[in-house]
């Protein structure tokens, strides 16, 4: 029975941390579904996100939905600035070249910010205190509660965004085939630039829950829970939203069953041992379709 | 063949002119001991960029995990140095031989990967190396190995390095290379004129693990003190930059490369807020103006002066 507890209890646990990493890789599966590429500044504008938040909250003294708002309209207007400044100059070229862009971009957000807001890390003020709520010797907390309502509210704004307006159609037809999109009369620079724009502000709001949940952010908190959250969109199957989501929750649950109950240095490692395994058994993901490769 | 040979021994001549400069410089104490130190890493680098560059440039294949191999050739040498007091040669062909036979391990599931797929499970293996490094209390885990003997002198860097150099070229050149090279070109095509994409894929995978290895050895060797946080994805992203700035499959770029990346952040590195900034800014630009690099494809033999002075050898590939 206590192990059974315990479980449940880390369940609740990684399923909160796999919200925010399904957030992240929301915004991954998206940008790498239109143009290709592992955005690997995708976990630095969650960085971004976090200090617009945690500025709101402690220099504007804003509560926390606010906050949250603002940081989503900032770091979104921030993500297709970076796409029409940094990426879309690179369209035509090589892949190599816009991964490497996408290191320098990570780079310098990461410095920049580093620069301007000093490394040390910073106290995310407690928004809660002590709300919680116990169900059978299971506690979820104000901020637990907090993650998954404001994942699920997301999820389903997304989920609306992308089957049923005109946009979201568009998005789904250039990550299907850009060029046929095109054809069809879609502005793809425009539908390109809104998904890094959607995708950025899904990773700001990320960012901001886990500086309530951890109490704590830096200027380098971004590098982890970026690559993560691209093994979770890799998990998933990536381009494919859905995926994205589960592959974010499978990796939360992971995490919190080995840091729980074997040892949390070796947490980092569990979520790359699953890539490697997913990639070796199943590259396409869980809910990828296999593609042949043609001559 | 035989102008190849005349070519090879004009070039070792030229490293061995430049090894006396930089050693007299050196012992007269004309260089700085930072400057001396940034020398080594200089050479150390160049190890890491040209093997990188035999994976990443000349087979085509996307490794971010040099990190990784480096940091395994690295803690099985001082191992050996510190604890069980074995030679410091053979305690780096030891790290070397520990670093080439992971490669070989983790090449042969991982290599049938494609583009970003292997590239993000590299940087999942080399982490996982290093996660796995930090949990062995044996090699002082996350607070790093102290008391690593400091064998690492100028001389066995350079030495180190010439030798990897004429490995590599010589191996590109060889028809392993050649095999490596039409992998590169294109997959598909090249299996389909009989090459064994997955045995020469593995092979270069295994002599770039194994000279990042070495690399390993000598820069454990140089510090009193390493740990697993020398060896991150950032790390793996730097020895990439050094190869993409040079030229992917150009063994003089990957020199350039390294000694320019090196070079700018040793000197940038009184400026330590603004060091990252200008470099990755540095690093946009560059992708922008000139993503083949310095020297694309070139090698520095195949320009003007140096053709008067070195008579082409088999080199076709362009």
């Amino acid at each position: 029975m206590e192990v059974l507890q315990q479980v449940l209890q880390q369940l609740i646990n990684g399923i909160s941390l796999g919200s925010i990493y399904a957030l992240i890789a929301l915004g991954y599966t998206m940008i790498y579904g239109i143009i290709k590429l592992i955005n690997f500044a995708h976990g630095d504008i969650y960085m971004v996100g976090a200090y617009i938040g945690f500025f709101a909250i402690t220099q504007a003294h804003l509560s926390i939905v606010p906050s949250l708002l603002i940081s989503f309209v900032v770091t979104g207007c921030l993500g297709m600035v970076i796409e029409k400044l940094a990426y879309k100059p690179l369209r035509h070229a090589p892949r190599i070249s816009v991964l490497i862009t996408a290191i320098g971009v990570s780079f310098f957000l990461e410095y920049t910010s580093m620069y301007f807001v000093s490394p040390t890390p910073r106290t995310f003020p407690a928004m809660f205190g002590d709300v919680a709520v116990s169900i059978g010797g299971i506690v979820i907390n104000g901020q637990q509660m907090l993650i998954l309502g404001i994942t699920a509210v997301l999820m389903i704004v997304l989920t609306y965004i992308v089957q049923k307006t005109k946009t979201g159609k568009a998005m789904r037809a250039a990550s299907f085939d850009v060029e046929t999109a095109q054809l069809m009369g879609v502005d793809s620079d425009r539908i390109i630039s809104y998904t890094f724009g959607i995708g950025s502000a899904l990773a700001a709001v990320a960012g901001v829950l886990v500086g309530v949940y951890y109490n704590s952010i830096d200027p380098l908190m971004g590098i982890m829970p970026g690559m993560k959250a691209f093994v979770a969109a890799v998990l998933g199957g990536i381009g494919i939203l859905p995926g994205a989501v589960v592959g974010g929750l499978i990796l939360g649950i992971v995490e919190a069953l080995v840091s729980g109950f074997i040892s949390s240095t070796f947490r980092d490692a569990a979520a790359f041992a699953i890539l490697i395994l997913v990639l070796l058994v199943r590259p396409a993901g869980i809910f990828g379709k296999d593609v042949k490769e043609k001559v | 063949m035989k102008s190849l040979r005349r070519n090879d021994l004009v070039m070792l001549g030229i490293g061995i002119v430049i090894f006396a400069v930089l050693q007299v410089l050196i012992t007269e104490r004309i260089m700085s001991s930072f400057w001396q130190l940034n020398v080594i890493i200089i050479g150390i680098n160049v190890i890491m960029a040209v093997s990188l560059n035999l994976i990443n440039g000349y087979t085509g294949q996307f490794s971010l995990g040099h990190a990784g191999f480096m940091a395994a050739g690295a803690y099985i040498s001082v191992v050996l140095t510190t604890f069980f007091h074995v030679p410091f040669a053979l305690a780096l062909i030891a790290g070397a031989a520990g670093a080439g036979f992971l490669g070989f391990l983790v090449g042969i599931p991982t290599l049938r990967l494609r583009g970003d797929y292997l590239a993000i499970a590299t940087i999942g293996m080399s982490e996982i190396i290093r996660i796995c490094i930090m949990n062995i209390d044996y090699v002082g885990g996350a607070a790093g190995f102290k008391g690593i003997p400091h064998n690492t002198t100028f001389a066995w860097v350079f030495f180190i390095m010439l030798f990897a150099l004429f490995f590599i070229k010589n191996f590109v050149n060889s028809d392993g290379g050649r095999a490596c090279l039409a992998i590169r070109e294109n997959e598909v095509a090249a299996e389909s004129m009989g090459v064994n994409t997955t045995k020469y894929k593995v092979m270069a995978f295994t002599i770039g693990a194994a000279f990042a290895g070495v690399a390993g050895g000598l820069f454990a060797h140089s510090f009193y003190l390493i740990s697993p946080n020398s060896f991150t994805f950032m790390q793996s992203f730097n020895y990439l930059i050094m190869v993409v700035l040079g030229g992917l499959g150009s063994i003089t770029g990957s020199i350039a490369g390294a000694f320019v990346v090196t070079f700018i952040s040793a000197a940038l590195a009184s400026w330590p807020e603004f060091r990252m900034i200008i470099y990755a800014l540095a690093l946009i630009l560059l992708m922008f103006y000139r993503p083949q690099g310095l020297f694309g494809y070139m090698e520095i033999t195949d320009y003007g002066p140096f053709r008067k002075i070195l008579k082409k050898g088999g080199r076709d590939d362009g």
